[in-house]
């Protein structure tokens, strides 16, 4: 099953509505919640991420009975340093974001802490491809 | 209409009364948990679904959500006949009706003993201070209210380790309230204890209980019965010549306690309080995304001004508050902020304080098996991009979304939609006949026959 997702830059306060509505298609989808929240997780911090650094994203979702495959594509600044925006900590977020509660440099590694696979590709100046994957089954590759 | 594989055996205390309905949709979408069907006319609860909140018994135009309690002559089953009433019932009362005075027409009734629900709550203060310093999960959800607890069971089941399992006062009360009776002398089998309860989730609880083998609760009293018996009794004379025995325990963080902000106001930590079903619905869908950091403690109600809002309360709720608040502020005058630690060497808050596991009740899923669910997910979200979208209910279905999932989960078909019924007649994949004979089965064959007996029509009070 596929579906995808638009998120609009700088709109905080839509920032989540992806994961919100992956978190129901898990829950009728009888996926433990545990693994189901880890999910949840990484996929609105990957929002937030967008919302806060780009000018408009795409999430594509696509599930089948082993599991989740997440693609969070954006246009927008991309990462110079891919290595370096792993690091907790480190932001680039703009003081306004920041004074929003956001930009504390914990994005990225949240997102790889809470996902089974993460795939980062970024080019400056046009945009990031990030693309998660989570097993459902906990002994699954 | 029941998923497969839960618990059966789950009792409610709202029920339809088919004689009263009429069969339209109000209760339907007021649900919060999509747990009303119209089938044949009428209403119909599923319940498995259903968390007890009362917001159907609070939309129903013409009361035919009822409300199971037991009969007052019940009580007289037992030499001791306790009545445990919460402080929104004295906050029914103006200023002017000493408590004393509800007291003895209590016994009046035929109550020997008052206990006021609230005189337990520095026990669940003390018990849930415990109980958070031995956790570590956050935000903690206070057990307060039974519908929030169920919600939790059904909507939000990777929560219920965030549930504080402390027993709430009324519980408390009543293991409290019954060890002390005991312990002076009383057979167990001679104590009846009975609530004076403002809503139906307390009711249920009290008959199915969460977390607890049995209820220490023998009974439950409509409030809004017991308010109109003393209303009759304080306009005459006591029969009675002493008061009902008593216990005061009561503090200004007691009567507070079943209010909006009752238990934050005491609570550690970064907290919040909400009320209302819907709005603890919209919060707690935004919790499970950890979109909150650093929250400790939720107070958690389901119904708007939480107790004093309370189904079965007849008064204002806003003018009950008022009350409430003028009473706990003398009870402030005359008392320190310490919580009281009970002593009694009768009752061990270890033994009698804590609720037992709490187990999920989950109804989202369409299928036990994932890859079974994930063929039914696929069918649901095709069968949306025909229906109509504006959920008009008229298939017998709360909106279009649960229409699709019952229609992939086996309970319902697509000609139920009156819209999709009107497309298949065009192309010939139904007669009208048929179409006619499915909207009889879900909304009675009489339904479009001429009846005045309706609200604005020509013999509306009839």
């Amino acid at each position: 099953m596929q579906f995808r997702h638009k998120i609009a830059g700088g709109d905080f306060a839509k920032a989540g509505n992806a994961a919100i509505s992956v978190k129901k298609v898990l829950s009728q989808l009888n996926i433990n919640h545990t693994i189901a929240k880890k999910i949840v997780i990484a996929l609105y911090e990957g929002e937030v991420n967008v919302v806060a650094h780009a000018w408009s994203g795409i999430v594509d979702v696509e599930i089948d009975e082993n599991q989740i495959r997440i693609l969070i594509t954006d246009k927008g600044p991309g990462i110079e340093d891919i290595e370096q925006a792993m690091k907790e900590g480190y932001s680039t977020a703009s003081p306004q974001v920041r004074e929003m509660g956001f930009g504390a440099g914990l994005g990225l590694s949240n997102m790889r802490k809470n996902s089974d696979f993460m795939n980062i590709t970024s080019i400056p100046g046009e945009g990031t491809v990030v693309e998660l994957i989570n097993n459902f089954r906990p002994d699954a590759g | 209409m029941q998923d497969k594989g839960q618990n059966r055996d789950f009792h409610h205390a709202l029920a339809v009364d088919n004689d009263l309905c009429i069969g339209c949709t109000h209760c339907m979408t007021a649900c919060p948990t999509q747990a009303i069907r119209v089938r044949n006319g009428k209403a119909s609860i599923i319940v498995n679904r259903c968390v007890d909140c009362g917001e159907c018994y609070k939309a129903c135009p013409v009361s035919a959500i009822t409300v199971e309690q037991d009969d007052l002559e019940m009580i007289f089953k037992f030499p001791v006949r306790v009545i445990l009433i919460p402080s929104v019932l004295i906050g029914q009362f103006p200023k002017k009706i000493m408590t004393t005075s509800i007291y003895r027409a209590l016994k009046d009734i035929g109550f020997t003993h008052v206990f006021e629900v609230e005189n337990s709550v520095d026990m669940v203060l003390d018990a849930t201070r415990q109980f958070m310093h031995e956790k570590k999960e956050r935000p903690m959800i206070s057990a307060y209210c039974p519908a929030i607890v169920r919600l939790i069971q059904v909507k939000y089941p990777s929560l219920i380790d965030n549930i504080i399992k402390v027993n709430p006062p009324i519980d408390m009360s009543a293991n409290y309230y019954r060890e002390k009776l005991k312990a002076s002398g009383y057979p167990d089998d001679q104590i009846g204890l009975f609530y004076a309860t403002p809503c139906a989730a307390k009711i249920a609880a009290v008959k199915s209980p969460v977390g607890e083998i049995k209820s220490a609760v023998t009974g439950v009293i409509n409030i809004n019965f017991l308010y109109n018996r003393i209303l009759n009794y304080l306009n005459r004379k006591y029969t009675e010549t002493d008061p009902p025995e008593t216990d005061d325990l009561l503090t200004s963080r007691g009567i507070l306690w079943s209010l909006t902000r009752g238990e934050v106001a005491h609570s550690y930590g970064r907290s919040l309080a909400i009320d209302g079903i819907r709005n603890v619905n919209e919060f707690l869908d935004n919790l499970e995304n950890e979109k909150l950091d650093n929250v400790d403690f939720l107070e958690l109600r389901a119904c708007d001004e939480s107790c004093a809002g309370g189904i079965l309360i007849s008064g204002n709720r806003f003018l009950t508050v008022e009350r409430l608040r003028n009473r706990a502020e003398e009870y402030k005058a005359r008392e320190d902020d310490k919580v009281r630690k009970i002593t009694e060497s009768f009752f061990d808050i270890n033994e009698f304080g804590f609720l037992g596991n709490i187990e999920p009740r989950p109804i989202a899923r369409l299928d036990e098996d994932m890859s079974a669910a994930l063929k039914k997910m696929e069918r649901k979200r095709r069968l949306m991009c025909f229906l109509p979208g504006f959920d008009c209910a008229a298939c017998g279905a709360p909106d279009c979304e649960t229409l699709a999932d019952d229609i992939v989960r086996g309970d319902a078909q697509i000609s139920h939609c009156i819209f999709m019924q009107q497309q298949m007649v065009k192309q010939n994949l139904l007669s009208p006949a048929h179409a006619a004979k499915i909207t009889g089965k879900i909304w009675g064959n009489e339904r479009l026959e001429k009846n005045c007996n309706k609200i604005g029509a020509e013999d509306e009070n009839i």
